[in-house]
């Protein structure tokens, strides 16, 4: 069975959500694995959202905000990105491949860009792979309990 | 009203935790003349028989210090969950994993082969490791299992209450002393279950004595590279402390001695995740928006997972390394 | 083969922190003895990739019991790595914190875990052989006393550690937190009580144990008796040290056999690992592992409170020197191979401790602000060395260029005294169960004893915390009929 992987997206409204509908209005082919959240600024996604995304069978992230010096709140965006930074960081330390977290500026107009990244990171994830968070750590414990068995 | 009965157990533990019982002095006579103690293997004769013969739920207070480590760890952990009324999660190995839970960043067979292979002064040149069985001439000798990862309380068995730090400070376990005895004697309302007991309602910086302007930071350093200002803030002055990130309960005692928090009374009210909670914290007062120099600056905390679940990887979203 | 098989699980087997096997031969006679420790935490792995400088605070939680100790061996492996050495009152304030430490946990065993043994005797019913029983013996006020020596080192831990356990101010290069004159003086005053207190332990001990024949009899006895070498930390003229110097280790003749600074301990001890347990048996390396055999062609050697006396030349402290003279006199010279007079070299080392910290305390630089200097050169690798009350401790750190762990390794007190404790056990068991004979409690406690006098922490690897150690020994059949329980 091929895999096809599971990648969840936190879209700023003002921008990278508003590209991504112009890119299916527009008619732009793009993957059906991406699952779209609307946030209200990319400053607005907090790292447990994406930690709880992997947590609960995501293989990937994608983040969208608007570009430096547009974001509507000055600095969320900025926030989003040292947020990211640090978070591939520690998920590195976690065994997760900080290829699975991805930061993109898409404006509304950019349909086109939209689409390029969405076939990429789907590409890029299908190369690393499921990740399967929960039950590879719940394997790893039957195997303990069958030893004591 | 019949003599509550009172448990108190260690599993995975330093026994940190049990001498912070011990510490609450004078108090200790209280809970002796109020409770009548059925279980306690540091300081009196009972034994684990005589827990598996007492009826369930004949124990009314059972507190559970330590984390699981290994499979007799998790019996235990069982066995006195049904004989238990309230079980509480006494101290940050129970409650969150602990240091202990460090080791949930690497692998079981990562630490055998260290301990018992690799370090300078092991010699071993048969490639022992030890054995949850082995059959020596006389006979069979058994030891527990170990486990991949360490896991707190509340991820074997049911847990009622929640008591945090490492180990939670004498005063604040008196204080629960009282607000237990309190309840039962005058037949109160049992709290909610998943009470966090014996802290505070906000966080460690709420507690300390230092002033902090949250200023915007260009590099971090370590507690040993700087001398730091006796009345600022740490993180203001580039230290990383987890103050924000973590629940009041203590009085700040760390950074009362100039040295930064570490996180060990556990995540603040309402956050789930501790790491988490200080990585936003961090990415707020991080100056820089330019991706280098970010990486430049984050590069400036050397273990952010380490620091970060420095207490609570255990109990973390992600509750272990996959390597 | 019809053995018999006793199970002795001190505190430990419901929990999990330690036991001893015992297997009876056809004859009823003790054929062999495992003592088992069931817990390992890990830290020689986890700690990698950790900065060093936390090291310190990461590893107190390998002991809530003795913490001051993991600090401290830490902490000098620290400036050893970062190559600094602490401003003198930076190193005194450690010291100081150390010895205060000593006083209370030395203290503590002696009064409510080895100590009812002797005050009370080994025949004494198990439900009095306890602090209460001794304090029902000797009087409510020095129970009283007892508390409030407990409770000044606990303040002083505070004051000068941050926190009364698990201590967080020794930084590489000094410490983060120093003393006011005003706390000076209350320090000062908590200690003067201490010294008293250590000097009344001492009377205490006389009385009670050396004006009884049938006790010193009982400490000098071949079942209670093991000769193996003696390892303590000594200073520059050989008198016993806690926190600082160089490790010396005797023979069974009291012979200088080594003497290493601390980073040359590999070319000297080494860890035995065997399949039954997840605590590894140190050993000296020159000799070579032997197996669990006395002598001084066996390798083992004991790292206690009586193996740090017969190791060094004297005490540095008036009284103390003086108890160490008489000690030695009443038992018959040195070294001393009488496991029981462990207990009396532990309050000897109380009193030193004691009379050291009144020293520290008093020393005018121990308020300087100058504890704390900023390590400059490029971190490699070192070794800390201290005594914890329970043995050597050695912690051995090896960074890469920003001091973030590559490896680490660490000899634990008690883990020195595996073997010797294995043996100690099998050999009080030998001489005190013979076929016919009923294993009553009295017999029991007298097994124990060979243990308790070691005062095994195995907080650092299992727990046993100060307190009544109570026991179930079961002895089967061959079918694994339980023939004869004693609970106690
Ligand atoms: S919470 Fe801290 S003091 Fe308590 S057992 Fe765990 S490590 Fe020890
Ligand atoms: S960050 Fe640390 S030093 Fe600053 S206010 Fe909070 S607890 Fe205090
Ligand atoms: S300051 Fe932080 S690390 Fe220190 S005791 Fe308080 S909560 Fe624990
Ligand atoms: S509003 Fe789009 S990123 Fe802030």
């Amino acid at each position: 069975m091929s895999f096809e992987p599971k990648i969840v997206a936190f879209f700023c409204n003002w921008c990278t959500y508003t590209g991504a509908d112009l890119a299916g209005v527009s008619r732009l082919k793009s993957p059906a694995n991406i699952r779209v959240i609307r946030t209200m600024c990319s400053g607005r996604v907090d790292p447990s959202f994406v930690i709880k995304a992997f947590e609960l069978g995501a293989d990937g992230v994608l983040i969208g905000g608007c570009h430096p010096g547009d974001c509507h709140y000055t600095e969320g965006n900025y926030k989003a990105l040292r947020r990211v930074h640090l978070l591939k960081k520690m998920l590195q330390s976690f065994g997760i491949d900080e290829k699975r977290l991805r930061l993109e500026w898409i404006s509304a107009s950019e349909g086109d860009v939209y689409q390029r990244v969405a076939i990429e990171f789907t590409e890029q994830i299908r190369t690393l792979g499921p990740l399967n968070w929960k039950q590879k750590l719940e394997q790893r414990d039957k195997v303990t309990q069958e030893m004591i068995a | 009203m019949a003599t509550p009965k009172l448990a108190l157990y260690w599993a995975a533990s330093c026994g940190g935790c049990e001498v912070a019982v011990l510490d609450i002095e004078s108090k200790i006579l209280d809970v002796a003349a109020f409770f009548d103690i059925v279980f306690w293997p540091c300081a009196t004769d009972f034994k684990y028989k005589d827990v598996e013969v007492m009826a369930d739920k004949s124990i009314t207070l059972c507190l559970f210090n330590g984390a699981i480590r290994n499979s007799e760890n998790e019996k235990i952990a069982k066995l006195l969950r049904a004989k238990s009324v309230i079980l509480v999660a006494f101290g940050s190995c129970a409650y969150e994993g602990c240091i202990p839970a460090l080791a949930n960043l690497t692998t079981k067979e990562e630490i055998f082969k260290t301990v018992y292979l690799e370090t300078p002064s092991t010699y071993n040149p048969e490639k022992i490791f030890p054995q949850p069985v082995t059959k020596v001439k006389e006979g069979e000798v058994e030891i527990p299992v170990f486990y991949e990862k360490v896991k707190s309380l509340d991820q074997v068995v049911d847990v009622d209450y929640y008591i945090p730090g490492c180990p939670p400070q004498s005063n604040q376990v008196a204080a629960v002393i009282d607000v237990v005895v309190d309840i039962l004697k005058n037949g109160k309302p049992l709290l909610p279950k998943g009470t966090i007991l014996g802290a505070g309602e906000k966080t460690c910086c709420d507690e300390c004595p230092r002033i902090r302007r949250e200023k915007k930071i260009k590099q971090f350093h370590r507690p040993h590279e700087i001398m730091v200002n006796p009345d600022e803030c740490l993180l203001d002055q580039g230290i990383l402390c987890m103050g924000p990130a973590t629940r009041s309960g203590c009085g700040a005692l760390c950074v009362k001695a100039n040295v930064p928090c570490r996180g060990c009374y556990g995540a603040p009210p309402n956050v789930h995740d501790q790491g988490l909670k200080m990585l936003s914290a961090l990415s707020s007062i991080i100056d820089a928006q330019d991706p280098e120099e970010i990486d430049k600056i984050i590069n400036t905390i050397v273990d952010p997972t380490g620091t970060f679940y420095r207490f609570s990887l255990a109990h973390s979203t992600l509750k272990a390394a996959d390597l | 083969m019809s053995t018999k098989h006793i199970s002795i699980d001190p505190i430990t087997r419901l929990e999990g922190h330690g036991k001893i096997d015992i297997f009876l031969n056809d004859a009823g006679e003790v054929e062999n003895c495992y003592f088992m420790i069931p817990e390992l935490r890990g830290f020689e792995k986890f700690c990698v990739g950790r900065p060093v400088e936390e090291m310190p605070r990461i590893t107190t939680r390998l002991c809530g019991v003795c913490p001051e100790a993991h600090h401290m061996a830490s902490a000098k492996a620290c400036d050893a790595v970062y190559h600094v050495e602490p401003p003198s009152a930076g190193r005194k304030l450690r010291e100081l914190l150390y010895n205060v430490f000593f006083a209370g946990d030395h203290a503590l065993h002696f009064y409510a875990l080895g100590g009812p043994d002797f005050v009370l005797g080994p025949e004494a019913s198990p439900t009095e052989r306890n602090i209460l029983g001794v304090v029902a013996k000797v009087g409510v006020e020095i129970g009283m006393k007892f508390i409030q020596h407990r409770a000044h080192q606990s303040a002083i831990m505070e004051l000068l550690g941050g926190k009364k356990i698990h201590q967080v101010t020794s930084l590489p290069g000094g410490v983060s937190k120093g003393l006011t004159e005003e706390e000076r003086k209350g320090v000062e005053s908590r200690v003067l009580e201490m010294v008293e207190f250590a000097k009344f332990t001492i009377k205490l001990f006389e009385d009670v144990v050396l004006k009884n024949k049938a006790y010193v009899d009982l400490i000098l006895s071949d079942t209670y008796s093991l000769k193996v070498y003696s390892m303590g930390l000594v200073d520059e003229k050989n008198r016993v040290n806690f926190y600082d110097g160089k490790v010396r280790v005797v023979d069974c003749n009291g012979k200088e056999f080594i003497k290493y600074s601390p980073n040359e301990y590999l070319e000297n001890v080494a860890e035995h690992v065997e399949p039954w347990s997840y605590l590894k048996f140190p050993f000296l390396k020159k000799i070579g592992w032997k197996g669990f055999v006395e002598g001084n062609e066996s390798s083992i050697y004991r790292a206690t409170p009586l193996s740090r006396l017969n190791a060094a030349d004297g005490m540095a402290t008036p009284l103390a020197q003086a108890e160490y003279e008489r000690m030695y006199k009443t038992l018959g010279g040195k070294p001393v191979h009488a496991t029981l007079a462990t207990h009396w070299a532990r309050i000897i080392e109380l009193l030193y401790a004691a009379e050291r910290s009144l020293e520290l305390v008093r020393d005018p630089e121990i308020t300087s602000p100058n504890i704390r200097i900023i390590p400059k050169e490029k971190p490699t690798e070192g070794v800390g060395i201290v005594e914890a009350p329970r043995g050597t401790l050695t912690h051995h750190y090896v960074t890469d260029e920003r001091g973030i762990l590559q490896k680490v390794n660490l000899i634990v007190g008690t883990t020195n005294n595996n073997a010797p404790i294995a043996m100690s056990v099998k050999k009080a068991a030998m001489g005190l169960i013979k076929k016919g004979i009923q294993v009553t409690d009295g017999v029991l406690n007298k097994i124990e004893m060979a243990f308790r006098a070691y005062d095994p922490c195995f907080g650092c690897a299992t727990h046993t915390l100060p307190g009544q150690m109570p026991l179930v020994v079961t002895i089967r059949n061959k079918n694994g009929d339980i023939l004869q329980e004693i609970r106690r």
